[in-house]
């Protein structure tokens, strides 16, 4: 039987091939909990549940409300320390490491053939290093908590194959904006998407990471990319060895295969209030931007700083924006240090804040005030998500937002030197 | 089981912030209340009632895995929610907590005038009162209907508690 890569990760798990349509309750390989583990706890704890199914696979990471915005969030988070220690987590990292997906990869808790669950929609960004991963709520995490398995509709899948050389200062996120605008918020409802095709061996994984991540922003369940090369020296890197094999069999059955040549892609932006709202950045060129983003589990990354490091260098925010930085873990913010970035960020203006969620999804720190503009590398421009509901985001790469915040209106990153 | 009350006619895409803003999340549930579709429809917490029924477009509930937008909805007495279609999360995310949500072929195509609805929970027939337009309702998979049956994940968990 020819398959997919979630017919085969859905397969290697019920220890029989299954198909695409069929439910199965399979084993989790990893539960990973923000702060969200308290609301699962607190489930738990109302059963009579005392433990955790088992401690060294459930990964707790505080990155929503770091740091603790208010007294409730800061007894939240007493509370989440306490049931950590209790349930005797081995991977608990508390504030100190960043935004729970990044930490994920970062520390070889997300490998190729893994199944995970998470309490984060955001969830499926493990699917760039081809781990079948998907956000669910926290009840569902509760019952995961206490058994290690969950109920699965094996999916569909679709298969993305992308093809050509990527032009200049044009990057994965214009590839997720354009295929949003192109074929809707839910073209992928309930099913897994495969990257495939000739660019993705010229993706590192930071770029891949971008892709799998706004899979969700088209309804996607998963969003998988086959291991190769460039799997393999990652994982190597985060300390992993014997790396699972998974890609897709020749004639895998897919729903459909789209094929997209990204030769001719330019830079894209998601206008207010849906993801996929989509035109070309020089349509909308020149309008204000108040607030500038640059962080988040989309694009807070290393190659996401070095690149509007790279435009920034040297220039100045424009005096009637404010651009603040998010970088996506402890690591990034290191390893961005070391490089430089973060001093040349800074020389331009940009407000340097420690790894978190940030005001993405309107938390704390950075929200918009009512008739604002704010250009951000995120992923969702929902109305009222990040601050009034009056308040107007516009979602880009990291080159477009730098090439914006120079310029202090939306700006297509090829017309800055 | 049959469901009864004032349609609450939605669109598509109707987002979890639209629901339930991000930066309301860790207050309680009567606060959350406050806040459910504030930016789109602010009468819609003045005039609900318990068993009024959502009914909307596709992708309903897209956005974020955050369990207070079907919570909210229920807490404010919501009977159930017809969709065309559902986004993935919330959809488990409802059944999860116990509020009945059924995928309806057409049901957007409802007229906005509507008032009274019905709903039987068990054939998935839906009746529109002032016209008798019929819609029916995609059966739920059988693993939804145990937990619907139970009492959503809350009922399951305490099954499990007594072994």
């Amino acid at each position: 039987m020819k398959q997919t890569m979630v017919e085969k990760v859905f397969s290697r798990k019920a220890g029989k091939d299954v198909r695409a349509g069929e439910y199965v309750v399979l084993p989790v390989d990893r539960a990973m909990c923000h702060e969200g583990f308290l609301l699962s706890c607190a489930k738990l704890i109302a059963s009579g549940i005392t433990k955790v199914w088992d401690p060294d696979k459930v990964v707790v990471v505080l990155d929503h409300y770091v740091p603790a915005p208010d007294v409730r969030m800061a007894d939240a988070h007493v509370k989440i320390r306490k049931m950590a220690k209790q349930c005797g987590l081995k991977h608990y990292f508390g504030e100190r490491e960043g935004i729970c997906h990044q930490v994920m990869v970062e520390k070889g808790l997300a490998r190729p053939g893994d199944l995970i669950v998470g309490t984060d929609s955001h969830t499926c960004t493990y699917g760039g290093l081809a781990a079948a991963s998907t956000g669910i709520g926290t009840s569902e995490m509760a019952y995961v908590l206490a058994t290690g398995d969950l109920w699965f509709l094996v999916p569909n899948s679709i298969q993305i194959m992308l093809n050509g050389k990527l032009p200049d200062r044009v990057y994965s996120k214009d590839i997720s904006l354009a295929l949003a605008g192109r074929f809707g918020s839910e073209f992928a409802q309930y099913r897994s998407i495969e990257f495939t095709g000739d660019l993705v061996k010229n993706l590192s994984i930071d770029s891949r990471l971008v892709l799998s991540n706004m899979s969700v922003e088209f309804g996607a369940k998963f969003g998988l990319f086959p291991v190769d090369g460039v799997t393999h020296d990652y994982m190597k890197s985060v300390g992993q060895q014997d790396i699972e094999e998974l890609y897709p069999d020749n004639g895998a059955q897919y729903e459909y295969t789209y094929k997209f040549d990204v030769g001719n892609l330019e830079p894209m932006i998601a206008l207010p209030h849906t993801v996929d709202n989509v035109k070309p950045v020089r349509e909308v060129a020149g309008e204000k931007v108040d607030q500038v983003l640059l962080g988040s589990c989309t694009n807070g990354r290393l190659e996401d700083l070095r690149i509007a490091a790279g435009i920034m260098k040297g220039k100045e925010v424009a005096p009637s924006v404010r651009m603040y930085v998010y970088p996506a873990s402890r690591q990034v913010m290191l390893q961005a240090m070391d490089e430089g970035i973060m001093q040349t960020l800074s020389a331009s203006g940009a407000i340097i804040c420690s790894a978190s969620c940030g005001p993405c999804f309107g938390s704390q720190g950075g929200l918009l005030g009512s008739g604002e503009v704010c250009i951000s590398s995120t992923n969702r421009n929902f109305k009222g998500r990040m601050g009034s509901p009056d308040a107007k985001v516009f979602l880009a790469s990291p080159a477009t937002i730098a090439a914006s915040a120079l310029t202090g209106k939306i700006t297509d990153p090829r017309e800055v030197a | 089981m049959i469901i009864q009350g004032k349609a609450w006619i939605f669109g598509n895409n109707i987002d979890t912030d639209l629901i339930v803003p991000g930066q309301y999340l860790m207050a309680t549930l009567e606060e959350q209340a406050k806040h459910v579709f504030e930016a789109i429809e602010p009468s819609f917490v003045r005039n609900v009632k318990a068993g009024d029924i959502i009914v909307a477009g596709k992708n309903f509930g897209c956005g974020s895995s955050r369990e207070m937008a079907p919570q909210v909805l229920k807490h404010l007495g919501i009977g159930c929610i017809l969709a065309e279609d559902f986004a993935r999360i919330f959809f488990r995310n409802a059944i999860a907590v116990g509020l009945p949500s059924l995928t309806v072929k057409g049901i957007s195509e409802i007229d906005r005038g509507v008032d009274q609805i019905s709903v039987s929970l068990d054939s998935g027939r839906v009746i529109v009162k002032s016209t008798g337009q019929e819609f029916f309702a995609s059966p739920l998979p059988e693993k939804m209907r145990e937990i619907i049956n139970a009492g959503g994940i809350d009922g399951i968990l305490k099954d499990l508690a007594k072994g």
